[in-house]
């Protein structure tokens, strides 16, 4: 157990929080870099994976894509923005447009499902109402998605928390630094310790997102509030038949 | 002739000089360091997924057969596959050290996870009609699980099993930490001198194997499940 009380020991030596290369700012840089990247990779996804899956059309670019996301390795794709032109290089941007292109494909894939896959008869007796097509999307479609949609944006978000990890082999910042200058001064309990840090907030962030999903399924309160009800229109898939992303 | 022939050379040997991305000069003249990277990694890639095959077949019976491990067996999947790759070689760092052992543990791991489900929504999937057809027919329980169940959660079985090849294929790379990467260390040694064709070939590489292995699987499956055969497209 020397290998966890050595780096237990590392994390309560205030020393090791403060400072330029401290565990406070570490912890600052990894939450701003995934924040920014989740909110760039929703704001371009999810309008496109909506509208996709509105119209019914772009199902196997919608599906593929994150396919296409999975074979690429994070380490490759940063490294080459790194060695890349202005904006691109050893800046924020690069890492920060790396994060969001591998969020992109998780949203994209699970919002389209769950658009489409809401009960064509709903979207009928909708359209029946007299509901327009963006009313349809607003007020039938989107609320329905909701479960799959959320679930996108979860494993985008678990993804970023660990691809904002890799961009510290490429001189990035955030948590992955710990570990990386804990391998470069050949000190084990730094590298555990940091290990430790990566692994607990990845493991919170999907733990929230969890929450987050349960809290906003309107179908899922619905029942809650008035019981189960058999005109309550079942939403789509539940989050575990959804697709996985990879784990960079 | 001599005259152009030498033009050539020059042309090609300025791709290095110039420090282009694309640089066939540099896969003619490196090719025994870039091939190296890439047993490695086809290697560390193989033994991971057969690994994490091996070992997730029996978890699946075992949270089959005994449904309270199903629910442990689910979440401790799912916990592990959160942890960040980088954090999974650290944690394993202690245990075995600066060695290819790192890297393959930690990939069997993540593959395991991704199986070990897949087995579970294979054997799910199984009709249980087909369950009671077979028992009535006389199977025991050894050829009803390889001579039925098995053969019919074979799809969800090799979905997984591609997912998992393409995904470790992917986290090799990452194995750079501990020093055994595969192309991963390509990527990083051009990253740090700046040898754009380099980086680049790695990445390509590593790109062109998830889609091999990808389709290998693919042919597979369909070898396997002659029966299924117009239906999985």
């Amino acid at each position: 157990m020397g290998w966890f009380t050595g780096a237990i020991a590392w994390l309560l030596d205030p020393a090791n929080w403060q400072g330029p290369n401290g565990v406070a700012v570490r912890l600052v840089e990894h939450l701003g870099l995934t924040a920014a990247s989740l909110g760039l990779a929703c704001a371009i996804a999810l309008p496109v994976a909506l509208w996709l899956g509105h119209v019914g059309r772009g199902g196997a670019l919608a599906i593929n894509v994150s396919n296409v996301g999975r074979a690429v390795p994070t380490f490759a794709l940063l490294a080459i923005f790194t060695l890349g032109p202005p904006p691109l290089g050893r800046s924020t941007f690069s890492i920060v447009l790396a994060l969001t292109l591998f969020a992109i494909p998780p949203i994209i894939t699970n919002t389209y499902v769950g658009v489409r896959g809401v009960d064509r008869e709903v979207v009928e007796a909708a359209t029946g109402m007299g509901m327009s097509g963006s009313q349809v999307l607003r007020r039938v479609e989107l609320p329905l998605a909701v479960p799959l949609l959320m679930n996108g944006v979860r494993i985008a978000a678990v993804q970023i928390v660990a691809t904002a990890t890799i961009a510290a082999l490429v001189a990035g910042g955030g948590l992955g630094r710990i570990i990386t200058s804990g391998f470069t001064r050949q000190d084990q309990d730094q590298v555990v310790a940091g290990a430790l840090l990566v692994g607990l907030m990845a493991l919170v962030v999907e733990l929230a997102f969890e929450y987050l999903q349960r809290l906003l399924d309107p179908v899922r309160a619905g029942r809650d509030r008035s019981g189960p009800h058999p005109s309550v229109p079942r939403g789509p898939a539940r989050p575990g038949a959804a697709v996985a992303a990879a784990q960079p | 002739m001599i005259v152009a022939a030498a033009h050539a050379t020059t042309l090609a040997e300025d791709c290095l000089q110039r420090n282009a991305w694309i640089c066939p000069e540099y896969v003619r003249t490196r090719w025994p360091d870039i091939s190296a990277a890439l047993s490695e990694h086809v290697l560390i890639t193989v033994v991971s997924v057969t690994l994490g095959t091996l070992i997730a077949f029996p978890m699946a019976l075992l949270a089959r057969r005994l449904p309270r491990f199903r629910g442990p067996v689910v979440g401790v999947s799912t916990a592990l596959y959160t942890i960040p790759s980088l954090a999974m070689f650290s944690l394993l760092l202690p245990f075995t050290g600066l060695a290819v052992a790192t890297v393959v543990t930690g990939l069997t791991l993540y593959s395991l996870t991704i199986l070990v489900r897949n087995f579970l929504a294979g054997f799910d999937g199984v009709p249980e009609d087909v369950r009671e057809a077979a028992r009535g027919m006389g199977y025991g329980p050894g050829r009803l699980l390889f001579g039925v169940e098995l053969p019919l959660a074979l799809p969800s079985v090799f979905a997984g099993l591609r997912i998992a090849a393409v995904s470790t294929i992917a986290l090799t790379t990452i194995g750079v930490i501990v020093g055994f990467g595969g192309l991963g260390n390509l990527i990083s040694r051009g990253l740090n001198s700046f040898f754009k064709a380099e980086v680049f070939t790695a990445s390509v590489l590593c790109v062109f194997l998830a889609v091999v292995a990808d389709l290998v699987l693919l042919g597979a499956q369909r070898v396997a499940t002659p029966w299924r055969r117009g239906a999985n497209a």
